[in-house]
């Protein structure tokens, strides 16, 4: 299959970039290594304050604790359907804690860290794999889209809110407080469809203040990034005429200071990077689905042993950043989470069935009015009538 | 002030005029800028309006819909072009997943107020692809509204409508009318709403309902069955979705036959919806079943034999002869 070096076509492709599923590559940004070592990096080097760092720590244990969570509850029956973020903790809360409250992120559908970051109630969250609605924040207000479930369809979105953007001169005035960039979350296994790769063209075009963060998991499903990519996925961004960065996604440090170099590119009016956020998705795609199917458990127990938040807790400890009682008081709080979203989730109210009318459109049609009307007056011809 | 144009020309009036009511206004495709569009409909507004708001496009119908999907979330009016209506398709998810759904997605939160133009129909000679009328894959998603015009003074005052419309409409644009025929515009006039179908010839004995490039050979047909003695009352529907079906069932209802005729494909074209619903209404107003008239049910033919494919005025007037043999 690859191409051999003297074919007149250039050298074998994995001699030049290596095996595509690797442990990252000597070009990983890394700025904290999974046994808690603090690594110094040219470009993307920060200093973090203490309380950043704990920081981090509690918004990755109690976003941990909130899949955790989700997924009992899917499995007791609770939620339809639970689309599982273990393992991803470090790129969500990375490449949230970077963003700018003027930022708008586009999610997918397992942005659960970066919508916590967002301030979106988990329980919003949850209704929305619960089934009483299609996702109940206000994008505008929290600067937070709905999840999108078709693979790829929001990185559009992103680009033509990036595009908005420009047009009201909010990209590049050097004012701290109003420039802004989108941020556009997909996976790797989006990076095959169509809208992502217009979505590239688009924003190169048009010098669209945009990043691309891809939280390459590992897994499209059962897919293996070597069904995806012959070259390593930041790569590809040179091909669309911007920065492609690829950093340990499972080191918050890191996607934290690579997400907010390339926000502020974007805000700067320096246009689109792209950031391959190299992470492990340490659960199933979704609740539907079972990895033990396709995957081996070896590459499971050598992904833990990176895990994104053990490696924080060793340097706060090492360093003497922490006591017990801020561990226990994030464990408590996280305990605390975990009995909210118990209780919360079987309390939210089914919608009211004629409200499957409301909002198909901005302006109600007649004949939409009569089929609203037509059922109400159906069940009225029952006990109970129209809930 | 009263001017006669072509269709083509109303709709570039019609969009320049909106660009200068409203700076949100933004149009978006491939060639609509320096070209002009392939058929000239936004000549000269990017010369106008600048760069920033007539944007030519790299050459990807996904990218352009769902591009514009986030600059309505941005709270502009994006008014996309599709270069023709069999072009469609590799944006058709975008339009039926995303721009359709979002208002409702989003329980109203997110407006979605774009105009999707597409050049629509046969009869151009064109090479495959270029000559498909695929308003009822439209018309059967909800979230969109979807609508026609067949005459130079609709396209005038529905553009814009459309435009004004918070909610996003797909707009189809009959190719083959686009310099066939012109007509006064007024545009001081009061136009009719954006969602209502008309009578445009009044008739008594039998109701032809047609809409975009169907509705000059409806009226031909009118005119020659009136040579033979025969009245024929045509409705130009104008809306697909929502369909306004209150001109319809009334001329039915004092006619007694209906037949339906436009260009798309027949099996499950807005021809049987027009035809069910007037069942369900006016059954027994009818002295004839429901009869269309539409493109067969194959794919659209070479452009040589597109004749024989497209409803013509002796096509109309068979249906119409066998909707008066029962």
């Amino acid at each position: 299959m690859s191409q051999q070096s003297g074919d007149g076509f250039g050298p074998d492709l994995a001699e030049v970039f290596g095996p595509a599923h690797s442990d990252g590559g000597p070009e990983l940004v890394q700025l904290l290594t999974p046994e808690g070592e603090r690594l110094h990096h040219p470009e993307f080097d920060l200093d973090f304050s203490a309380e950043e760092l704990r920081g981090f720590y509690r918004d990755m244990v109690l976003t941990r604790r909130l899949d955790v969570e989700a997924t009992a509850l899917q499995r007791h029956g609770e939620l339809g359907i639970w689309a599982q973020l273990l393992g991803q903790e470090a790129a969500q809360i990375g490449a949230g804690r970077a963003l700018r409250p003027q930022d708008h992120v586009f999610p997918t559908y397992r942005e659960h860290g970066v919508a916590w970051c967002r301030g979106i109630d988990p329980l919003q969250l949850l209704g929305l794999f619960r089934g009483v609605d299609h996702g109940s924040w206000d994008p505008e207000e929290r600067h937070f889209g709905l999840y999108t479930i078709v693979i790829g369809a929001q990185c559009l979105h992103a680009v033509g809110y990036a595009m908005g953007m420009q047009r009201d001169g909010d990209v590049g005035t050097g004012d701290p407080d109003r420039d802004a960039a989108v941020l556009a979350h997909f996976g790797d296994g989006a990076s095959s469809q169509g809208d992502v790769n217009e979505s590239f063209i688009f924003a190169a075009s048009y010098n669209a203040p945009v990043v691309f963060f891809c939280q390459n998991n590992q897994w499209a499903i059962s897919e293996p990034i070597e069904r995806q990519s012959r070259i390593p996925l930041y790569q590809r961004a040179l091909g669309f005429g911007f920065p492609g960065i690829r950093v340990d996604g499972n080191d918050v440090l890191a996607t934290y200071a690579v997400t907010r170099a390339a926000l502020q590119r974007a805000r700067d009016g320096q246009g689109p990077t792209f950031v391959e956020a190299y992470t492990y998705r340490m659960g199933a795609h979704t609740t539907t689905d079972d990895p033990t199917r396709y995957r081996l458990s070896d590459d499971v127990e050598r992904w833990k042993l990176r895990d994104p938040i053990a490696r924080v807790e060793v340097y706060l400890k090492r360093n003497g950043l922490v006591d017990e009682a801020f561990l226990e008081a994030v464990a408590e709080e996280a305990d605390q989470l975990g009995a909210t979203l118990r209780e919360g989730c079987k309390a939210l109210p089914d919608p009211a069935p004629l409200s499957m009318f409301d909002h198909v459109y901005a302006e109600m049609t007649e004949e939409l009015a009569a089929q609203r009307d037509g059922y109400a007056a159906y069940r009225e011809t029952f006990e109970g009538g129209v809930a | 002030m009263s001017q006669r144009v072509t269709l083509a020309k109303a709709l570039n009036m019609g969009l320049r005029r909106a660009m200068e009511d409203d700076d949100k206004v933004l149009l978006m495709g491939e060639d609509v800028g320096k070209l002009g569009g392939v058929f000239r409909i936004t000549d000269g507004l990017q010369k106008d309006f600048g760069e920033d708001r007539v944007i030519d496009s790299p050459l990807a119908e996904s990218g352009i819909v769902g591009t514009a999907v986030g600059l309505a979330m941005r709270g502009y009016r994006p008014v996309v072009e599709i270069q023709f209506d069999g072009f469609v398709y590799p944006a058709y998810d975008q339009i039926v997943c995303q721009v359709a759904k979002i208002h409702y997605r989003s329980r109203g939160r997110v407006k979605m107020p774009m105009v999707i133009r597409i050049p629509y129909g046969g009869g151009i000679g064109a090479v495959e692809h270029h000559s498909e009328s695929p308003e009822a894959q439209f018309a059967h998603t909800p979230g969109l509204k979807v609508v026609t015009c067949s005459n130079p003074v609709d396209g005038y005052w529905m553009i814009q409508q459309a435009i004004a419309c918070d909610d996003p409409v797909v707009f189809l644009e009959p190719k083959r009318q686009y310099h066939a025929d012109k007509a006064d515009l007024d545009d001081q006039a009061t136009p009719d709403p954006l969602f209502t179908s008309r009578i445009v010839r009044p008739g008594t004995d039998a109701t032809l309902i047609s809409y975009g490039p169907m509705v000059k050979t409806a009226m031909k047909a009118a005119e020659a069955a009136a040579t033979e003695g025969r009245s024929l009352e045509v409705v130009d529907l104008r809306t697909l979705s929502p369909l306004d079906m209150t001109p319809v069932l009334d001329s039915v209802r004092r006619t007694g036959r209906a037949v339906v005729t436009h260009e798309a494909h027949v099996n499950l074209g807005m021809g049987a919806e027009v035809a069910a619903r007037i069942t369900e209404e006016c059954f027994y107003s009818l002295e004839a079943p429901v009869l269309r008239v539409g493109g067969f049910d194959t794919p659209y033919p070479a452009s040589r034999i597109e004749e024989d494919f497209l409803p013509d005025l002796d096509r109309v007037l068979d249906a119409v002869d066998r909707s008066f043999d029962y």
